[in-house]
């Protein structure tokens, strides 16, 4: 191998930075949207490379500061991967078509300098800058959250800029008395390499309570209980493919930042005090994130509460320790694969049904099979179905806690598991499965509210498309407010070609006075289903492939894990 | 001569701050706070300076500075300009003076406690006095929690901040420059973006309440 590696160092440092001031200064809205995506590329076309690099057995370096072992190229791949699909997923709309114009410009901005920051977090050998640039995550994402500035989302971004910044700040406490701790070695260092040395001369008191000041921190961005709840209205009210970036990569990542100093204190203080407070956290995650899904009646909701469930599994395998972190490892993946894909999937559905309201949206497989499919998968996916890497993950954390005498903390976390499946299987049940007139008795159809946006995104769609999305709403309206004639159903041929198919709502509205039966016919005759897909299919079609072939390839991605778990485990 | 003062000004920096950080529990007035701030920000700067000086380290010494330019000068300007941009309202706070000076010193006396165990092996001056931070720790959580202003909420989160920077620099005599202006610069860019959301809160809703901030639950 040649031994000039270390460029993939600095490139997913530099160009997303470059991409970002691009998409700032481009005119061309179409251009733009493509500065995420190619800071993406970027990203993970370097992973790959300090991927190679690390499986030949080369560490790059560059400056003493930034450092690729296995564990930062694995990382920084994930980073790439999971930030691809969102952005590429993205661009059907979702963000996009909700943000006001002249804002455009800075939240595909925003969205590349959070990725640069992401690969600084996983690439820096010195834990201050990782936890600089995990705080810079913070500052990029709080606007992202923000940005459809209704009520509901400035309340989202307030909490989490508070909670986040807040528990960064401790996390920050905890690294400097880490620092403190370091002196003892000759000379004040932060460096992760010195650091997780094993038998430096490190004062214990110190490095326990660094140690658990900066768990505690990166817990709070990692979304583990109890300093979650910033992460359900964040997750909410953010554009779909920010959500699906900050589920799949700044939880992962605060995960990654926890692994890296619990091999410190592991060192000096043993496993046993921060694998305690790990696998409390883990199972409380676990405890919150299934009273809470049982419950549930909003699709954004649910999945965030499912990045808690999988965020405190990954807590209880990074407890259980050496035995479990190439499962916990290959659990980012496909956890973060899965989720983005599912985010991107829930933008499009609350694009066109205009509800994040299980009870309102409905039947989802009869009346749009192009959302629910993948939908569909993605859910078997992430409940834990094989061939997907999350069962795989899940089985290999709970035999290695298992064996690793922790069978209380395993099985409490697999009854947690199952009434977490039951949940999350009958939510999505609603959601998809039924006939449309299901609907009705439930709760009346509402009209999509969040349409008119889209006119806001030029270039989008063509004036014809968008006469045609006027023109059906003012039909469905009418359908409502002319007391149940039938006169909805003249559109509905449409539905199944046009990029805005709602007429459903008004068709089945106006069923509503006849006897279900009759229903049943209308809405069987007339409705033809909207087999669009809202955007491209590609990047989910990927994902879910690459989720499910993943665990089956022993060279490289095995060894890979495997390489990248020893650099936590001290095995230098 | 240096060497007898040292403990001296170590003291008495680090008072100025505990005094500064009790004092904004005590006063509801946000120009007061900010007032207050600005002196925690000048007594930080000159604890650092003094560690340089005593230290004999260029580096330490440039990092008072900007810790002077950040957060005795900068920071509290921003908040000045801003406040007096918008209309002004007192804090109701959740708890009343009384019970928040004494609850600011039981947190006092927390910190020596839980302070005098994790440092028990440093026996330097400034180690003596970095329960001091550590109470401003806690302080700034105080504020967090009991305040109903979102920008009262703010001066909590600066309080905790210093009080890290306070307990980096007493135990380990600072962190790298370029690291400090890391944090410097994150800090700076957080407390923007809290004041650009309060702002539009306010326009929103024609108040920085925070007990309105209630529609998402479960």
């Amino acid at each position: 191998m040649a031994p000039s590696l270390s460029f993939a160092l600095w490139t997913p440092l530099a160009l997303p930075v470059l991409f970002a001031l691009l998409s700032l200064t481009v005119p061309s809205p179409r251009l733009r949207r493509l500065g995420p995506i190619a800071s993406s590329l970027a990203v993970l076309a370097s992973g790959v490379i300090l991927v190679v690099a690390a499986l030949h057995d080369q560490v790059p370096t560059l400056g003493g500061v930034l450092r690729a072992d296995a564990l930062s190229a694995y990382l920084l791949t994930v980073v790439g991967a999971i930030g691809l699909v969102s952005t590429w997923g993205g661009l059907g709309g979702g963000g996009h078509s909700q943000t006001p114009a002249r804002w455009a410009g800075s939240y595909d901005g925003l969205i590349s300098v959070f990725l640069a920051a992401m690969s600084l977090a996983v690439v820096a050998d010195n834990i201050g800058l990782m936890w600089a640039s995990i705080e810079a995550t913070t500052i990029t994402t709080a606007f992202l959250v923000g940005a459809h500035r209704t009520g509901k989302s400035l309340e989202a971004s307030w909490k989490y800029v508070i909670l986040g910044s807040v528990g960064v700040a401790i996390a920050l406490l905890g690294i400097l008395l880490i620092y403190a701790a370091s002196r003892a070695t000759g000379e004040a260092t932060l460096s992760w390499l010195v650091l997780s040395q094993p038998g430096l001369p490190l004062d214990p008191a110190l490095v326990r309570a660094g140690g658990a000041l900066a768990v505690l921190g990166f817990a709070t961005k990692a979304g583990l209980a109890p300093m979650h709840s910033w992460l359900p209205d964040a997750h909410s009210q953010a554009p779909a493919p920010v959500s699906g970036l900050m589920s799949g990569v700044l939880l992962a990542v605060a995960l990654y930042a926890i692994l890296r100093v619990q091999t410190i204190t592991d060192a000096v203080i043993g496993p046993d005090f921060l694998r305690a407070m790990l696998s409390v956290a883990g199972l409380l995650s676990l405890f919150v994130a299934a009273a809470l899904l049982i419950r549930q009646r909003d699709f954004k909701r649910m999945l965030a509460y499912s990045s808690i469930e999988h965020m405190g599994l990954m807590a209880i395998g990074a407890a259980v320790g050496a035995a479990a972190l190439p499962a916990v490892l290959l659990y980012m993946l496909g956890h973060g694969l899965v989720k983005a894909t599912l985010f991107v999937v829930s933008g499009r559905i609350l694009e066109v049904e205009g509800t994040p309201t299980i009870a309102n949206v409905r039947a989802l497989l009869v009346r749009r099979p192009g959302l629910a499919i993948p939908w569909l998968v993605a859910m078997a996916a992430l409940v834990g179905f094989p061939p997907f890497s999350i069962f795989f993950s899940e089985v290999g954390i709970i035999l290695a806690g298992w064996s690793a005498g922790m069978g209380v903390v395993v099985g409490i976390a697999l009854v947690l598991l199952l009434v977490i499946f039951a949940s999350l299987t009958r939510l999505t049940v609603a959601l998809t499965i039924g006939s449309p007139h299901d609907a009705l008795d439930h709760t009346p159809p509402i009209l999509p509210k969040q349409v008119t946006p889209r006119a806001t995104a030029p270039g989008d769609e063509s004036d014809a498309d968008r006469e045609a999305t006027v023109l059906s709403r003012r039909e469905a309206e009418a359908g409502i407010d002319g007391a149940g004639v039938v006169n909805g159903v003249a559109h509905v041929a449409d539905g199944g070609s046009g990029p805005e198919p709602f007429p459903m709502t008004s068709n089945i509205r106006v069923a509503a006075p006849f006897p279900d039966t009759v229903a049943v016919t209308v809405v069987d005759v007339v409705v033809a289903p909207d087999r669009s897909t809202h955007g491209p299919l590609l990047p989910l079609v990927l994902a879910l492939a690459t989720c499910a072939v993943v665990p089956f390839i022993a060279n490289p991605v095995g060894v890979l894990l495997v390489r990248a778990a020893a650099v936590l485990g001290g095995a230098h | 001569m240096f060497e007898t003062t040292y403990p001296q000004l170590i003291g008495l920096c680090t008072g100025t701050l505990l005094l500064t950080s009790a004092l904004m529990v005590w006063r509801h007035s946000m120009l007061a706070s900010i007032r207050l701030l600005a002196v925690q920000g000048l007594a930080l700067a000159a604890l650092v300076a003094v560690i340089g000086v005593q230290k004999g380290e260029l580096e330490v010494i440039l990092v008072a500075v900007l810790v002077l330019l950040v957060k005795g000068l900068g920071l509290p300007w921003v908040l000045a300009h801003e406040s007096k941009a918008t209309t002004r309202t007192d804090e109701a706070p959740r708890l009343n003076p009384t019970a928040s000076l004494l609850t600011v010193a039981l947190l006092t006396i927390l910190a020596y406690v839980v302070s005098s165990r994790v440092l028990a092996r440093d026996t330097s001056v400034s180690a003596h006095a970095a329960p001091i931070g550590l109470a401003m720790v806690l302080i700034g959580f105080l504020l967090l929690v009991t305040r109903r202003q979102a920008r009262s909420q703010l001066i909590g989160f600066l309080v905790l901040d210093n009080g890290i920077a306070t307990v980096a620099f007493l135990t380990s005599g600072g962190v790298p420059l370029v690291l400090e202006l890391g944090i410097s610069l994150d800090v700076l860019l957080v407390v923007m973006i809290l004041y650009v959301f309060a702002g539009r809160m306010h326009n929103k809703f024609g108040n920085t309440d925070i007990d309105q901030l209630r529609k998402l639950h479960d």
